[in-house]
């Protein structure tokens, strides 16, 4: 084997198969969560029985405040879709809020449009 | 990053406890057109990768033959976030242009403000797909025209009629290496779903 051909680090793939981290689960729910909905823990304390992985525990210490799905996606460097996969289990056990439900299709209302022409032109 | 002693919102957002309103905007158009680095020009550029379960729309273009069970490919994304106020973050996400990542693109722009296609003049056709996605989806979109440095010049009205755009889609010139170009192509899409709104306005 030539040393051009050895997969160093990222080269080589990921050490752990994204979806291990969620046991093999691929689907969420029906309703698959925005990447700009914005998440909250309820601060409910987990029930006494509750597993809750690593990456479980990391994502409700980022729910702390509210914070969009894309940013903890992005700041747990895990696939959107094993995120959505392990948010979901919190929102099952009533860990982590929906704030800003998924949109329903429509672009936002005038008020957010003007906010946001208002807030580019100032940039 | 120590998470248990994390005081900070995550990317430096909106902090004590407001609750923001997001909004995102596709930046949309063929392979090396300069999404990227419109992206980056205009925003805090963040990494974001999805390992989508490959569907039955891609499988047939993607060859998965004789590959039993769930199939999965990683993508990654373009995805920057403008936090305009203490309450208005406003998120970017540039995808790939390739046909076989359009389960991606019906995600994203559910509930978006609108898409901007970046255009190549050299490759125009690069940007049909994306023209055609959000025309037949209904999203509102600017065509904005990269015009990298020593590259030929169009005239808009040219590019216009190559593109066969639907009079009333604002057509601009730009170049995304420029913030402030970046920026009004923005202000351009924002502008042109405020005045169908409001037309008054």
């Amino acid at each position: 084997m030539s040393p051009e051909d050895r997969w160093l680090d990222q080269d080589a793939g990921p050490v752990v198969r994204p979806y291990t981290v969620t046991r093999g689960r691929t689907r969420t729910r029906g309703d698959a969560l925005d990447l700009i909905a914005v998440l909250e823990a309820t601060g409910v304390p987990p029930r006494a029985r509750l597993r809750l992985d690593p990456e479980h525990r990391m994502l409700l210490t980022l729910c702390r405040r509210p914070v969009a799905f894309a940013d903890i996606a992005s700041e747990v460097d895990l696939p959107v879709g094993v995120v959505r996969v392990l948010v979901d289990d919190l929102r099952d056990e009533n860990l982590i809020r929906v704030l800003k439900p998924t949109p329903t299709g429509d672009a936002p209302d005038e008020l957010v449009l003007r906010k946001l022409l208002h807030g580019l032109r100032a940039l | 990053m120590d998470y248990a002693h994390s005081d900070t919102a995550v990317g430096g957002g909106p902090r004590a406890g407001g609750r923001p309103i997001t909004a995102k905007i596709l930046i949309a158009g063929g392979f090396g057109v300069g999404k990227t680095t419109m992206v980056g020009a205009i925003s805090e550029i963040r990494p974001l990768r999805t390992e989508e379960v490959l569907t039955d729309r891609s499988i047939g273009v993607d060859d998965v033959a004789g590959v039993d069970g769930k199939t999965t490919t990683t993508v990654a994304m373009d995805f920057g976030r403008i936090t305009l106020d203490d309450e208005l973050v406003l998120y970017l996400f540039g995808t790939p242009g390739q046909q076989r990542f359009w389960f991606m693109w019906d995600e994203l722009a559910h509930g978006a403000v609108g898409a901007v296609v970046l255009a190549d003049v050299r490759r125009l056709a690069d940007c049909f797909p994306a023209v055609d996605y959000f025309e037949d989806r209904g999203t509102p979109f600017v065509v904005a025209v990269n015009c990298f440095q020593g590259a030929e010049r169009k005239r808009a009205e040219d590019v216009r009629i190559a593109l066969d755009l639907e009079e009333g889609v604002p057509l601009v010139m730009c170049d995304v290496r420029q913030r402030s170009s970046a920026r009004q192509v923005l202000i351009t899409m924002v502008e042109h779903v405020l005045s169908s709104v409001s037309p008054a306005g």
